[in-house]
C-alpha cells in the first residue's frame, strides 16, 4: 500500500471528511501542497469528480496547489496587528526574502503568505511558521526566527 | 498523602506558549525537586489566568500571587524567595495594589468581573476531568438528564433570556425550541468554534481553558433538541483548542459522560471535532454547514433556516461556544438566578477581549450593560503611555468605530443597535490619539476582499471597489466623491449582499466617516497623515 493509500484509509470514505483526508495529504507532503495525484486519488476514494475536489482543496486558505516552501509564514494582518505596525514587517519581509505576498523563495525554503486574524492579537504583530505562532514581532526578531527556521532543515 | 502547602497555577495558552511556558514549567518542578519541595508546592497547569501580553503569568495560592514576564533564570531566586523565605519575588508580582499579598479579587483584569463562563478557566485543570467534576462539573446534565424533560430544559433557557453570544444576538431557547419542533427524527447540535473576527480569542481561551464545559453544554443542548450527535467545528489554525477539546471528549466517553446511555439513563449523546481550513466566511451558520458537508464554504440561501434544514437537510441548532458555556450553570442555578446580571432584554455576562494601546491587555467577563468607559479605563487600565483615548472598534472587522461621545452607552445587544454599531464577538480594540483611521480603515477593507467569498456581485466587487478608495486616501489623495463613494457602495453591500459578511462592511465604513470625516478630509486636503503611516506614492522616474 503507498503511503497515499495509507493516509486515506485513516479516515472513512464519506465527503464530510474531505477537509480532513485534505490536511493529512498536504501535512505529508515536505513542499506543503496538494499534488494531482493527491486530489485524485482522494476523489477516486470519495467517488467525487476531480473538479469537485479541486474546487473544495481552492477555496480553503490553508491548502495549496502549487508547490510551497519548506516553512509558511502566515503574517496577520488583521486590525490588531496592522495597528501595531505588520505592514512594516511586511515589507521588510518581502525585502529580506526577495518574494511578493503568495510566492516562494528560489530555495524553496520560505512561502510567505498573510493570514487573517490567528487570536493571539495580546502578541502583536504576530505570524505563523508552520505549526507554530510567534509574537511581538520586530525586524530583529524576524531575522532570529528565519535564521533558526534555516538551521533546522 | 500529604496536602500541599502551596499551589503554583501555570497558565498554559497559546499566548503563554508563544513565550514559552513549558520550559518554564520543567524548571520550577526541577528547581522544586532540587530543594525537596515537590511534595509541599504542587504545580498545575491551567487556562489562561485572563492576563495577556505579560509573557508566562502563574498564580500562586493560598497568597494568590500573581508573577508574570517569569523567565527560567528567574525561577530559582523565585523558588529561593517565595517558597523557602516565604516572601514574595516584588520585581515579578503583577499588578501589585499593596505592597504585600493581594488577593485575587484586587489584580488589574480579574478586578470586579462577573464570571459565569471563565469562572473555571485558569483555576482548574482543563486536561483533568475530575478538577471540573469537583466545581460542580456535569451536574447540570445530570440535573438535565435525570430530573428534566426536554421541554423543561428549553423553558429554562427561554426563561433566562440568553441570547446568542456568537454577535447575532438570538434567543438561544428559541432556537432550540424550534430545532425541537421541526419535523424530523435526526436532528444536530453544532458548536461554532470557527471564530475568525479579528481581534477576537474568546472562544479559543474558552476550549483551552474549560473544554469540558463545553462537552458539558452541547450534551445539555443535544437532550433539549433531540439530538444524538454533535459536531463542534474548530478553526484549523487552533491547534491546542483541538488537542484539549479532543482530550476532553475521549475523557467524558471513558466517563460515560458521554455515548450510549449517559449516566445510566436512555439519552445517548456523542461529539465529533471537524477542523477547519482557513476560511472565515465559515463563521457563519450556514456556510459552516456546507464546510462540515465537505463542501466549498459557500452560504446558503435562508430561509430555510438550519433550524428546518441545516446538516445533510435535517434540522440543526448552531451555537457559539459563548453561548453553551452558559448553559451548565443556567441549569444548575436557575433561570432566575441568570437574571439577575445584565440587563433587562439581554440577562447575563459577556466575555470581551480588550486590546490595541491598553495596560491590560485580556480576556474580560462582565455585565451585559457595562460601558465602555469601565471596560477600557477600570478594567483595561486606561490607555497606554499616557495618551488620549480617540476610539475604538467594538466588534471586530465587522463592527463600528465608536468614538467618545460613545464611551457611555451600555453594551448590549440592543443599545449599541440604536446607534447603528454591533455588540459582535466582543473584540474591543482601542486607539490612541495617534492612530490614524484611514490606515485602519484600509486593512478592516483588505480584509474583506481576501474574504469575500465571490458568491454575490455586490461583495466581490464592493469590497474590491472599497478598497481601491481607500487605498487613494491612504496615498493622502482622493476628494469629496471618493468619501461619498465609499458610503454608497457600503451602503449598497449592506441592502444587496448575500450574507452578513457583505452586509456587515458598512459598518466600519460609516462610523469611520461618521466620526472621522475630518481626518479623510485632511488626508487629501493637507496631505497631513496623524500616524504618519500614510504616504504620497511614490513616483518613478
Amino acid at each position: 500500500m503507498s503511503k497515499r493509500d495509507e493516509i486515506l484509509k485513516k479516515f472513512p470514505p464519506f465527503q464530510e471528511n474531505i477537509l480532513e483526508i485534505l490536511h493529512a495529504l498536504q501535512d505529508a507532503n515536505p513542499y506543503n501542497f496538494l499534488t494531482h495525484e493527491d486530489i485524485s486519488s482522494c476523489a477516486e476514494y470519495l467517488q467525487l469528480p476531480y473538479s469537485y475536489v479541486e474546487g473544495v482543496a481552492s477555496f480553503y486558505s490553508m491548502f495549496s496547489l502549487k508547490p510551497r516552501g519548506r516553512f509558511i509564514i502566515r503574517l496577520c494582518d488583521s486590525p490588531p496587528c496592522h495597528l501595531m505596525g505588520s505592514e512594516s514587517l511586511l515589507d521588510y519581509l518581502k525585502e529580506k526574502l526577495g518574494i511578493e505576498v503568495g510566492e516562494t523563495t528560489r530555495d524553496r525554503v520560505f512561502t510567505l503568505e498573510l493570514s487573517s486574524c490567528l487570536g493571539v492579537c495580546a502578541v502583536a504583530p504576530a505570524m505563523m511558521i508552520n505549526n507554530e505562532v510567534y509574537g511581538n514581532l520586530t525586524p530583529e526578531k524576524i531575522d532570529k526566527i528565519l535564521n533558526e527556521k534555516r538551521d533546522e532543515l | 498523602m500529604t496536602i500541599p502547602r502551596s499551589h503554583v497555577l501555570i497558565s498554559v495558552d497559546a499566548n503563554t506558549l508563544i513565550a514559552g511556558v513549558k520550559s518554564v514549567e520543567l524548571a520550577l518542578i526541577e528547581e522544586l525537586r532540587k530543594r525537596g519541595l515537590e511534595k509541599e508546592v504542587s504545580v498545575i497547569e491551567t487556562g489562561t489566568l485572563g492576563i495577556i501580553g505579560k509573557g508566562v503569568v502563574m498564580v500562586v495560592y493560598p497568597e494568590g500571587v500573581f508573577y508574570g514576564n517569569v523567565k527560567i533564570e528567574d525561577i530559582p531566586e523565585l523558588v529561593e524567595e517565595h517558597f523557602i523565605k516565604g516572601r514574595p519575588l516584588k520585581r515579578l508580582i503583577i499588578e501589585t495594589v499593596t505592597p504585600t499579598f493581594v488577593s485575587k479579587e484586587e489584580v488589574g483584569l480579574t478586578r470586579k468581573q462577573t464570571r459565569i463562563v471563565l469562572k473555571n478557566i485558569g483555576v482548574i485543570n482543563p486536561e483533568n476531568i475530575e478538577e471540573y467534576i469537583a466545581v460542580d462539573g456535569f451536574s447540570a446534565l445530570a440535573k438535565a438528564i435525570t430530573k428534566m424533560t426536554p421541554e423543561e430544559v428549553i423553558r429554562e433557557v427561554k426563561n433566562s433570556g440568553l441570547r446568542g453570544r456568537g454577535g447575532a444576538g438570538f434567543p438561544t431557547g428559541l432556537k432550540w425550541e424550534f430545532t425541537r419542533n421541526s419535523p424530523g427524527d435526526e436532528k444536530y447540535i453544532l458548536c461554532n468554534a470557527d471564530e475568525g473576527e479579528p481581534g477576537t480569542f474568546k472562544d479559543r481561551l474558552i476550549l483551552e481553558g474549560d473544554p469540558y464545559r463545553i462537552v458539558e453544554g452541547m450534551t445539555i443542548a443535544g437532550y433539549a433538541i433531540g439530538a444524538r450527535v454533535g459536531y463542534i467545528y474548530i478553526r484549523g489554525e487552533y491547534k491546542l483548542s483541538i488537542e484539549r477539546m479532543q482530550n476532553a471528549i475521549e475523557t467524558a466517553r471513558n466517563y460515560g459522560l458521554l455515548g450510549e446511555n449517559i449516566l445510566g439513563t436512555n439519552f445517548s449523546f456523542d461529539i465529533f471535532i471537524k477542523k477547519g481550513a482557513g476560511a472565515y466566511i465559515c463563521g457563519e451558520e450556514t456556510a459552516l454547514i456546507e464546510s462540515l458537508e465537505g463542501k466549498r464554504g459557500i452560504p446558503r440561501l435562508k430561509p430555510p433556516y438550519p433550524v428546518a434544514k441545516g446538516l445533510w437537510e435535517k434540522p440543526t441548532s448552531v451555537n457559539n461556544v459563548e453561548t453553551l458555556a452558559n448553559i451548565p450553570d443556567i441549569i444548575l442555578n436557575g433561570s432566575e438566578w441568570f437574571r439577575k446580571f445584565g440587563t433587562e432584554k439581554c440577562p447575563g455576562t459577556k466575555v470581551y477581549t480588550i486590546l490595541g494601546n491598553i495596560v491590560n491587555e485580556g480576556l474580560i467577563e462582565v455585565e451585559m450593560g457595562t460601558t465602555l468607559r469601565d471596560i477600557i479605563f477600570q478594567y483595561g487600565g486606561g490607555i497606554k503611555d499616557g495618551k488620549k483615548f480617540k476610539c475604538a472598534l467594538v466588534g471586530g472587522a465587522a463592527g463600528a468605530f465608536l468614538g467618545e461621545e460613545m464611551l457611555d452607552v451600555k453594551m448590549d445587544f440592543d443599545n449599541l443597535k440604536e446607534y447603528a454599531a454591533v455588540l459582535g464577538s466582543g473584540a474591543i480594540l482601542v486607539m490612541n490619539e495617534s492612530a490614524c483611521i484611514v490606515d485602519m480603515l484600509k486593512s478592516i477593507l483588505r480584509f474583506f476582499k481576501h474574504e469575500s467569498c465571490g458568491r454575490c456581485t455586490p461583495c466581490r466587487v464592493g469590497t474590491k471597489k472599497l478598497v481601491e478608495i481607500i487605498e487613494k486616501f491612504a496615498h493622502l489623495e482622493g476628494d469629496e466623491k471618493d468619501l461619498e463613494e465609499m458610503e454608497n457602495i457600503s451602503l449598497v453591500m449592506k441592502d444587496t449582499s448575500f450574507c452578513p459578511l457583505g452586509q456587515s462592511v458598512y459598518l466600519p465604513v460609516t462610523s469611520a466617516l461618521k466620526y472621522f470625516k475630518e481626518e479623510f478630509i485632511s488626508h487629501y486636503k493637507e496631505k497631513y497623515c496623524v500616524s504618519g503611516r500614510c504616504k504620497q506614492k511614490k513616483v518613478l522616474v
